[in-house]
């Protein structure tokens, strides 16, 4: 009986991975996920969640931009965020100061993005009238097996890097003062970190749409951060966390066909955060038994 | 508003509404059609309503709750939509039902600053993933989903009119009587409340307000681009002058003017309405800026050469 189970369950998963639509989707959604936990998980640390807010703005406008000139649109996503993610990291803490000028400057590039996306569906003989939807709210299940190639390609270089600087990044991002003391390059981290944001921003664009990749950077890290207050193990969770939401987003997407995969990815990455967050309020309130 | 209303387009390139020379004819022809005249009322009321509560807004520091608030419109619009109601009710249930919720959890804080930052980022995140599930739900015109994010002025009807007019009146009939406690707790909350301003009501009761001027703010610039008229006009003034009652004028007249300016390229150009009106405050709000640091250069140099 068990076998039977265990069987049926088997041919569900060879059902799935075998639609080529859902083994792209399952394949670059993967390598997203876990470069946005990655990510995410110092942007939360950071407090510099808002950034990732700033670069939904720009991958709107850039992708769409690049779609009405005619070109790749990932080559408009990836150049406009990386090149502002870099750009706010220079202002420094002046470019957190105002937010009403940080707020107007990004409202106005959203209306430039308006601006391209209705060139790109009226003027193009070629224009696909939901561009502008797929951008804001992804279309992971109509990427090719090319673009999720691609797309996994460049978010297990970003996960790499991020490994790879984490370790000094921890300390600058903990104790910038200490760390720059100790010769840790605190500016030079820091704007590399905000460019491999910038990256990752357009990566998840791709997966879960320009409005949406906020979820997706900050409630696995949130979650992670309530979990454990180790930092290597933090990191590590906040990763799996984020694969996991990916995979439970697009299987529930797959069952039940009415609910878009971007909506099914984030609803799970929110309900966990929010669950997780509940138990452990329910759980610091319980007092202690020595 | 029903999702997807692209005819009146159609209309318009039937009657043959290019421009011409004559501006005075061009203006004229703007009030030809019902909508564009319902438009133009509209426009008027959201405009005044957001210029005024914008600049208390921007003074108390509160421009990201407006977007936050604005944002979860989004939601409710299309839910709205989805069960066959006008999204203007959908607009104003939500944002205030927000500004409601931002007033409570704003109070009760104890959590690490960036757990903070967090839990707002998922929580915007997912009502705007509601949203675009309730717009897939409706099956109906894709595109629509743009009127939701970055306004169309097509198909206000006459009673939408009405019913923004009135919620802009008692909005700011209720900001009239709050306005001197209000901008007494926004300056200095902490000597306001020794004096007996009840702080923590009047800031609940301005968060109801800025909900309902969000919700009519969307209704021209759709729930991502409410920044135009909310907090635009308002940090534009505020750069010209930091007298209450001049700069509530200003902020006025610079979001009528954005408001309409837009509205009437709108209509004779193809693109849409919400870049015009975005790219309209915002040069504004740049002029501005240049003006005021012009300003204190020349004082500086007059200063120095007495």
């Amino acid at each position: 009986m068990n076998s039977v189970v265990w069987s049926g369950a088997v041919n569900a998963v060879v059902g799935l991975l075998g639609q080529p639509f859902l083994r792209n989707a399952f394949l670059a959604g993967t390598a997203i996920a876990a470069a946005c936990g990655l990510v995410g998980y110092f942007l939360v640390l950071r407090s510099q969640v808002f950034t990732g807010d700033a670069l939904s703005h720009v991958a709107f406008a850039g992708a769409l931009a690049a779609l009405s000139f005619g070109v790749d649109p990932r080559l408009g996503l990836f150049v406009g965020t990386i090149a502002v993610g870099v750009l706010m990291g220079t202002l420094g803490p002046r470019g957190q100061a105002d937010d009403v000028v940080v707020g107007s400057v990004f409202a106005w590039i959203l209306g430039l993005g308006v601006l391209f996306l209705t060139i790109y569906t009226t003027s193009k003989s070629t224009g696909d009238a939901t561009a502008g939807v797929s951008i804001l709210f992804g279309s992971i299940f109509g990427l090719s097996h090319d673009q999720a190639l691609v797309a996994t390609v460049i978010a297990l270089a970003v996960a790499l890097a991020v490994v790879v600087i984490a370790r000094p990044l921890l300390f600058a991002s903990l104790d910038p003062a200490v760390a720059s003391a100790r010769r840790v390059p605190v500016v030079v981290l820091g704007l590399g970190f905000l460019g491999l944001v910038g990256a990752c921003a357009a990566e998840a664009t791709q997966a879960v749409g320009a409005l949406l990749l906020l979820g997706l950077l900050a409630a696995p890290a949130g979650t992670a951060q309530l979990l454990t207050a180790r930092p290597y193990r933090a990191l590590a969770l906040s990763c799996a966390v984020a694969v996991g939401d990916m995979w439970a987003g697009l299987t529930m997407s797959y069952a039940f066909p009415h609910l878009p995969p971007s909506f099914c990815v984030i609803a799970v990455a929110a309900g966990v955060y929010i669950v997780v967050l509940a138990a452990t309020r329910v759980r610091r309130r319980v007092p202690v038994q020595v | 508003m029903p999702i997807g209303t692209e005819e009146p387009t159609m209309v318009l390139t039937d009657a043959g509404a290019g421009l011409s020379w004559n501006v005075v004819d061009d203006v004229r022809r703007l009030f030809q059609f019902g909508f564009m005249v319902n438009a133009l009322q509209a426009g008027t009321v959201v405009a005044v309503m957001a210029a005024v509560i914008g600049w208390y807004m921007v003074v108390r520091r509160q421009s990201f709750a407006g977007h936050t608030i604005a944002v979860v419109g989004f939601p409710g619009a299309a839910g709205a939509t989805l069960i066959g109601v006008s999204a203007l009710y959908g607009y104003f249930a939500f944002c205030v039902a927000a500004a409601v919720l931002i007033s409570t959890v704003a109070h009760s804080r104890g959590r690490a600053f960036s757990q903070e930052n967090a839990v707002t980022g998922t929580v915007q995140t997912f009502l705007l993933a509601l949203g675009f599930l309730f717009v897939s739900l409706y099956r109906g015109n894709l595109n629509g989903i743009n009127s939701l994010l970055f306004g169309n002025f097509l198909g206000i009807t006459t009673s939408q009119v009405l019913t923004l007019f009135l919620v802009a009146l008692g909005a700011l009939g209720v900001l009239g009587v709050i306005s001197r406690p209000l901008l007494f707790a926004s300056i200095d909350p902490d000597v306001a409340s020794a004096r007996g301003v009840p702080v923590r009501a009047v800031s609940l009761v301005f968060l109801v307000l800025l909900g309902l001027a969000a919700a009519e703010a969307s209704q021209i610039t759709g729930a991502l681009l409410v920044f135009a008229l909310l907090v635009m006009p308002a940090a534009t003034a505020q750069r010209l002058t930091a007298r209450p009652v001049l700069g509530g004028a200003i902020a006025v007249v610079l979001g009528l003017a954005v408001t309409w300016i837009g509205l009437g390229v709108a209509y004779y150009s193809p693109y849409p309405i919400g870049f015009w009106v975005t790219t309209l405050a915002f040069a504004a709000y740049v002029a501005a800026v240049l003006w005021a640091r012009l300003g204190a250069r020349t004082s500086r140099a007059v200063g120095a050469a007495a």
